[in-house]
């Protein structure tokens, strides 16, 4: 039992690296300390074993990497759109703007739904955050952020709080009242902390933690309440963009995607990066998971889609054409899994057969690039988010 | 001292590997069936795929305007 009280400071500077970072509270030797989460990581890794070298150890890197392109490979046996040829080809789409949300003053850079299927949240480049009804078109709540590009903002499960960021390299939670008058801005928490901008941000299953991803190539997960960083995820050597938590009610992944090009699933608990993909020729914007669970989907400044499936470890399906050479920003499966909605640089939005890997649809109406799309909850219909400062739901 | 931290990355980057390379993989024939499971087995479900009876979607219903 200690006796002494340990002041349990959560961000400032480390005691190994003298960076300015969210610290973990540790006990080495007796003797608490406070380190940063990539020393605690780094801790583990050093000294060497006998007869260990850089070379060696690059030897063995390369020889590793080589291995898992051969085990991956091992198992190719067929491509996913070889195995759809048997089922039906979808028949022609009917599917148009059926509300603009208009009030944005500046390009829209994220939006999240509720999960009552009918409020969303969006934030933009201008700080401004937007609590929407979709039904109405109506605007519920508005606050200002104090930074400008605000890049992430997601929903809380319950519907009572909304949480944003962006180029303040924080992520705050802001409750929403009933009161319409109330001013937001004064019940504004604090939660996250990263050395650069947040990228996104989303709940667990609850409103108690958040998931955040960052222009410092972390991603974090932190308790809203008192803020502390519960967990840290270190293995992208860039910016990473978009992150998203496994659909399963048990389930304790998610994937993230980024500057490196690579997309990685990581195990929450542990912080341990368990499976990653490098097939993207350029930065991946959005990752997805799959309806089920069991796969994910890529969109990239390559011009490219990709799905990649976890239980076969690899790259299924790519999802491009010649006709398309602006980069992917955001994508997102329907409930079933079989249409992957795509927003581009070029304006567009494409919709893609997951299984058969062909186009079935390409959505014209926004006026500058599409920024964000999400389905909502119960599948009825998508929202879409652009540059040029509006919302569309499309159904 | 940066060829220390250089080793430990190395270190790191190595354990990691090994990781990934231990990871159980089924065939990529299994894991197809199964996502083309999955999605015709909640087709009927999906709005967007097959479309809802009009007036069941919420979106689609025409919205009342109000003349003031």
């Amino acid at each position: 039992m200690c006796d002494q009280t340990f002041l349990a400071i959560t961000f400032g500077p480390c005691d190994n690296c003298s960076q300015n970072k969210p610290l973990m509270n540790i006990y080495l030797k007796n003797e608490p300390i406070n380190y940063c989460s990539l020393c605690v990581e780094l801790m583990a890794c050093q000294g060497l074993a006998k007869g260990e070298t850089i070379h060696t150890l690059k030897t063995e890197s390369e020889t590793l990497k080589a291995k898992l392109e051969e085990e991956r490979a091992k198992l190719h046996d067929v491509e996913l759109h070889q195995v759809a040829e048997k089922i039906e080809a979808l028949g022609q789409f009917v599917m148009k703007t059926r509300r603009t949300l208009k009030g944005h003053g500046n390009k829209v850079l994220c939006m999240d739904w509720c999960r009552d299927k009918r409020r969303i949240v969006s934030s933009s480049q201008d700080g401004k955050v937007i609590v929407w009804d979709a039904y109405t078109t109506n605007k519920e709540h508005a606050v200002t952020m104090p930074c400008t590009w605000v890049m992430a903002c997601a929903y809380a499960p319950s519907g009572c709080a909304v949480a944003c960021g962006g180029l303040d390299n924080k992520c705050s939670v802001y409750p929403l009242s009933l009161d319409k008058n109330e001013n937001l801005a004064a019940k504004k928490k604090s939660v996250a902390m990263h050395t650069n901008y947040l990228s996104s941000c989303s709940f667990t299953n609850s409103d108690m933690q958040i998931l955040t991803s960052s222009g410092d190539g972390t991603c974090a997960l932190w308790d809203v309440e008192s803020g502390q960083l519960l967990q840290s995820f270190h293995g992208h050597s860039a910016d990473v963009l978009s992150l998203n938590l496994a659909p399963s009610e048990t389930g304790n992944t998610f994937v993230s995607g980024g500057c490196d090009k690579k997309a990685n699933v990581w195990d929450m608990r542990s912080g341990q990066n368990v499976q990653s993909f490098e097939t993207h020729e350029s930065d991946i914007n959005c990752v997805k998971y799959y309806p089920s669970g069991d796969a994910f989907a890529t969109g990239s400044d390559d011009a490219t889609c990709r799905l990649y499936d976890l239980r076969a470890d690899r790259e299924v399906a790519i999802y491009s054409k010649e006709s398309i050479i602006f980069g992917a920003s955001s994508v997102d499966f329907s409930l079933s899994g079989r249409l992957l909605f795509a927003g581009y640089n070029d304006y567009t939005i494409n919709v893609w057969d997951v299984l058969k890997g062909t186009r079935v649809a390409i959505l014209f109406g926004h006026e500058n690039r599409v920024s964000t799309v999400r389905v909502s909850p119960d599948g009825t219909a998508f929202c879409s988010g652009s540059w040029d400062s509006t919302l569309r739901i499309w159904a | 001292m940066s060829s220390n931290s250089n080793l430990t990355s190395m270190k790191r980057t190595v354990e990691q590997l090994k990781l990934e390379a231990s990871v159980d993989r089924i065939k990529v024939s299994q894991a197809a069936a199964d996502l083309q499971q999955y999605c015709l087995q909640n087709a009927s479900k999906d709005a967007l795929l097959v479309g809802v009876p009009a007036g069941s979607n919420p979106f689609r219903e025409p919205r009342s305007c109000a003349l003031l």
